[in-house]
């Protein structure tokens, strides 16, 4: 354990109140030349809604992805629910994981819902929703799908259940994508602009979901570029600027009072 | 009869091993080392560059020739390799580099973002092929691959040459035998066709099902 990492442990169980969930510290990323995360920490407890906003090309994308390991850090500390996930060099000099069945663990308690949705379209809704229960969790399917048709009506969409994704609505996609997510039982969910490939009258469905969560205490990271929502529903609000950290605070004060002036300008742009 | 037997063993047994080396090739290509690559690289263009006739005499000939100097080599008996399973391994061969660049295109083809999903949920590799990149490539690969099996019941009709008793060659020995040239290679024209209907039916329901997530395109229309 290094230096820095035995501090973090130690202020981390100075905070007294919920578990840390993720904590990423100091992460660098870079694609070839291109230095998009710069040193970016950030920390999501049980129970916190964190939500991750900025311009476009600031990283916030970046950053999410880097949690799960979609996209692999170039250098800095990721730790899922206490676990540090082990990264290595290759032989090219990119940092990948070092242990498969690590990352694997630890992507399956994380529940990632993307900007595109991504749902399987082989698969009919209720199998897009067992699929991960069944296949990496080992749950036995009848209870897979008993579970998986109480979240899909959840979302409002029991009765689209044996339909192929090619058949639905973005908003139809993106509440079924959010139902796969939160089967798996996830100690996160992890959304990725979940809202930005939607038109704008299918904006509003998806986003009561994801605030319903929220107010069941449901930890999530959330990157968005839906600000009124971010400030409704997020308890900690983390502002990127080119790959920094620009500001971070609850939203009253991010969206309130913001002090940057980067902030200032981007609420004003945005808002 | 015997020979359209045999002629659909070879050609079975040739699409199976096609498909097969065809799977880990595309897998390599897109996926593997620099070295991998280039071995596909090679494989693939020689294959492809080289008429199938004499890679079929290459290969049945020099390869069965090789096998049994590296047994006597390493202290082993001869074998006798069959017909049929030379057969089989020599057109797959052929078939498997024609199927390596089916299934590339057809992977290449899926949506990256379910690759990215299935990732994200923390599948392990193998679920993830076949899970996800199998049956996702398929109604992308199924025209392609059909067309490969109907190459390969007809290129069967090239092991002729290597002596295999296949459709071919049984007929012309049963045409040599009562001069019935024009009904022999009549019906032996009609079984091949008979061969391809069949096939294009049980096809067209393959590819029915592999598009089951997809909306007809004539709707696009």
């Amino acid at each position: 354990m290094s230096a820095v990492e035995a501090a973090a442990v130690s202020s981390g169980k100075a905070q007294s109140g919920a578990a840390e969930a993720i904590h990423v510290e100091n992460l660098h990323k870079k694609f070839g030349q291109l230095h998009v995360l710069k040193g970016v920490s950030l920390s999501a407890r049980d129970g916190e809604v964190i939500a991750i906003i900025g311009g476009s090309g600031s990283g916030k994308s970046t950053l999410l992805r880097c949690i799960n390991c979609l996209e692999n850090p170039t250098s800095g500390i990721i730790r899922v629910n206490g676990e540090e996930i082990k990264l290595k060099a290759d032989s090219h000099g990119h940092t990948v994981p070092a242990d498969r069945k690590q990352i694997e663990r630890i992507r399956s308690k994380l529940g990632m819902v993307f900007q595109n949705f991504n749902l399987w379209s082989h698969m009919t809704l209720i199998e897009n929703v067992i699929e991960v229960p069944v296949h990496v969790l080992g749950v036995k399917r009848d209870e897979a799908i008993a579970q998986a048709e109480k979240l899909l009506a959840r979302v409002g969409l029991a009765e689209k259940r044996d339909v192929y994704p090619a058949y639905l609505s973005g908003g139809q996609q993106q509440r079924a994508a959010i139902a796969r997510a939160l089967a798996i039982n996830p100690r996160v969910m992890l959304f990725d602009e979940p809202t930005s490939a939607l038109d704008p009258e299918l904006v509003g469905e998806v986003l009561k979901v994801i605030g319903d969560l929220a107010r069941e205490g449901r930890t999530m990271v959330l990157v968005t570029h839906e600000m009124k929502f971010a400030r409704e529903v997020a308890t900690h609000v983390v502002y990127l600027y080119n790959g920094l950290v620009e500001e971070e605070g609850p939203p009253e004060q991010i969206f309130g009072a913001p002090k940057s002036e980067r902030l200032k300008q981007f609420i004003r742009n945005v808002g | 009869m015997l020979g359209l037997l045999h002629s659909l063993e070879i050609a079975v047994g040739a699409t199976i091993v096609g498909l097969f080396i065809g799977i880990c090739g595309a897998y390599g290509k897109l996926y593997g080392g620099p070295v991998v690559r280039d071995l596909l690289a090679v494989y693939t263009t020689v294959v492809r560059a080289v008429p199938e006739l004499v890679l079929i005499l290459l290969l049945y000939y020099a390869g069965t020739d090789l096998i049994n100097q590296v047994l006597t080599a390493i202290g082993y008996q001869r074998v006798d390799i069959s017909g049929l399973v030379a057969g089989i391994a020599v057109l797959g061969f052929c078939q498997g580099a024609y199927s390596t660049e089916v299934m590339r295109g057809a992977i290449l083809a899926i949506p990256q973002g379910q690759i990215e999903a299935a990732r994200a949920f923390g599948m392990s590799p193998g679920l993830l092929l076949r899970r996800i990149t199998l049956p996702a490539m398929l109604p992308f690969a199924i025209p392609g691959l059909a067309n490969l099996w109907l190459i390969a019941t007809k290129d069967t009709a090239l092991l002729a040459v290597v002596g295999f008793f296949e459709l071919t060659l049984a007929t012309r020995q049963a045409a040599g035998v009562t001069k019935a040239y024009l009904i022999f290679y009549l019906a032996a024209g009609v079984l091949y066709l008979a061969v391809t209907l069949f096939s294009n039916f049980l096809l067209g329901r393959a590819e029915k099902w592999a598009r089951r997530g997809m909306p007809s395109v004539k709707e696009a229309r």
